[in-house]
């Protein structure tokens, strides 16, 4: 197969966009891409300070990677989860990040959890009734207020994550199956920081496969923790997305214009906002300052409370 | 004569003369879920296996975002 743009031989096809391209030309190209989404969606511009959440994966390597060389001044926040599952998950992951961060003199900021709050991420999730079965809910909060609590004090003017197109496509397929109102009338690339003690979150990946943020990692040379954190395994985001990937197999873009008719229905008015039953009643956690749909402590507070 | 792919800890044998994506779709594994090397080098599908051929196959669905619908929500 020939590179679409020099004739060369190709290394990527990508059947959506009916495009193939050597290493070169998609390495050009892939960053474009996310640079034209980013202008899009209004997601940030070249004098915003953004903060980059990296896992240590290749989407968020990625991704930091490629606002670096667009040339967006950007820094990265680590939060150490304190898991091992036998593969030294947390301790592998957090090297790496910490690698591709020193060979290019990006700013890495680490929030280890077990060291700030007193007990890792599936310790803290066996003491709660929230995490009995599995630690993501526990973990997903925890990450959410770290996260926030960073960019905020950090006067960052914008948090992005590694959310590439098949992440969003499965929280949307599962999201539908649920008619899940409040998730759909929220799900966008921007979420804005409508309230105090929130940062304003952007997904510059949202549009791009999954497959081309590997293709991207691996054409760059990015060293990404290939392993999974062990608790992923058998989640139903990877179920949807094999179900999707199937679809996608068929019908080459079913996928991406799943995700794009989406926000073009929303575009056009499809969920209104008053679908969302959290809107209107969040209150300021005493504690933290996050908001919060209860009056009193928000939920990370009462957790992490009980832990001291 | 004989064609290996590897994934993971998985090995499998195809026939030499197929494209990869045919060898893909004989040992059930989604295209969109792999990228396949080569001797190092990315291949694409169109690609035609040769006999002693060792492809090795990247696994790219990660679930590191196993709380994905959960993000979504608190991630307001
Ligand atoms: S799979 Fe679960 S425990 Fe592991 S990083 Fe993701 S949310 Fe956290
Ligand atoms: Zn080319
Ligand atoms: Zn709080």
């Amino acid at each position: 197969m020939k590179c679409n743009s020099c004739g060369g031989k190709a290394v990527v096809q990508m059947r959506q966009h009916k495009l193939a391209l050597c290493a070169n030309d998609f390495l050009e190209w892939l960053p474009e891409q996310v640079e034209r989404f980013i202008k899009k969606y209004k997601m940030f511009t070249r004098s915003d300070r953004v903060l980059a959440a990296v896992s240590g994966g290749k989407d968020s390597l990625s991704l930091w990677d490629i606002l670096w060389r667009l040339g967006y001044s950007v820094d990265g926040l680590y939060i150490g989860l304190g898991i091992d599952g036998g593969i030294e998950y947390s301790d592998q992951s957090q090297r790496l990040t910490e690698k591709f961060a020193s060979e290019r003199g990006l700013q890495l900021k680490v929030v280890c959890v077990p060291e700030v709050y007193g007990e890792t991420i599936p310790d803290m999730a066996r003491r709660t009734t929230r995490g009995k079965t599995k630690p993501c809910a526990v973990c997903g909060l925890t990450k959410r207020h770290i996260m926030n609590r960073i960019a905020y004090e950090g006067g960052y003017d914008v948090l992005v994550t590694g959310h590439n197109l098949d992440d969003e496509a499965a929280a949307l397929f599962g999201n539908t199956l649920n008619w899940a109102a409040g998730h759909l009338v929220r799900q966008w690339p921007v979420l804005e920081a409508n309230q105090p003690g929130l940062a304003r979150k952007a997904k510059p990946l949202c549009r791009i496969y999954e497959r081309e943020m590997a293709a991207y990692a691996m054409l760059r040379g990015i060293e990404y923790i290939y392993e999974e954190c062990p608790y992923a395994v058998g989640s139903k985001s990877i179920y949807y997305k094999e179900l999707l990937n199937r679809m996608e197999a068929d019908r080459p873009g079913a996928k991406l214009s799943f995700y794009i008719s989406f926000l073009q229905a929303k575009e056009n008015g499809l969920f209104a906002p008053h679908a969302d039953p959290k809107v209107e009643q969040l209150h300021s956690c005493p504690t933290c300052g996050q908001p919060t749909s209860a009056p009193g402590e928000c939920a990370f507070c009462r957790m992490t409370i009980k832990v001291k | 004569m004989s064609v290996k792919l590897i994934l993971r800890d998985k090995e499998f044998t195809v026939k030499p003369g197929m494209t990869l994506r045919d060898a893909l779709s004989k040992i059930d594994v989604l295209p969109e879920s792999v990228l396949a090397t080569r001797q190092g080098e990315m291949i694409t599908e169109d690609e035609i296996l040769k006999d002693g051929d060792e492809i090795k196959l990247i696994a790219v669905i990660s679930g590191g975002y196993a709380n994905a619908a959960i993000e979504t929500v608190l991630l307001r």
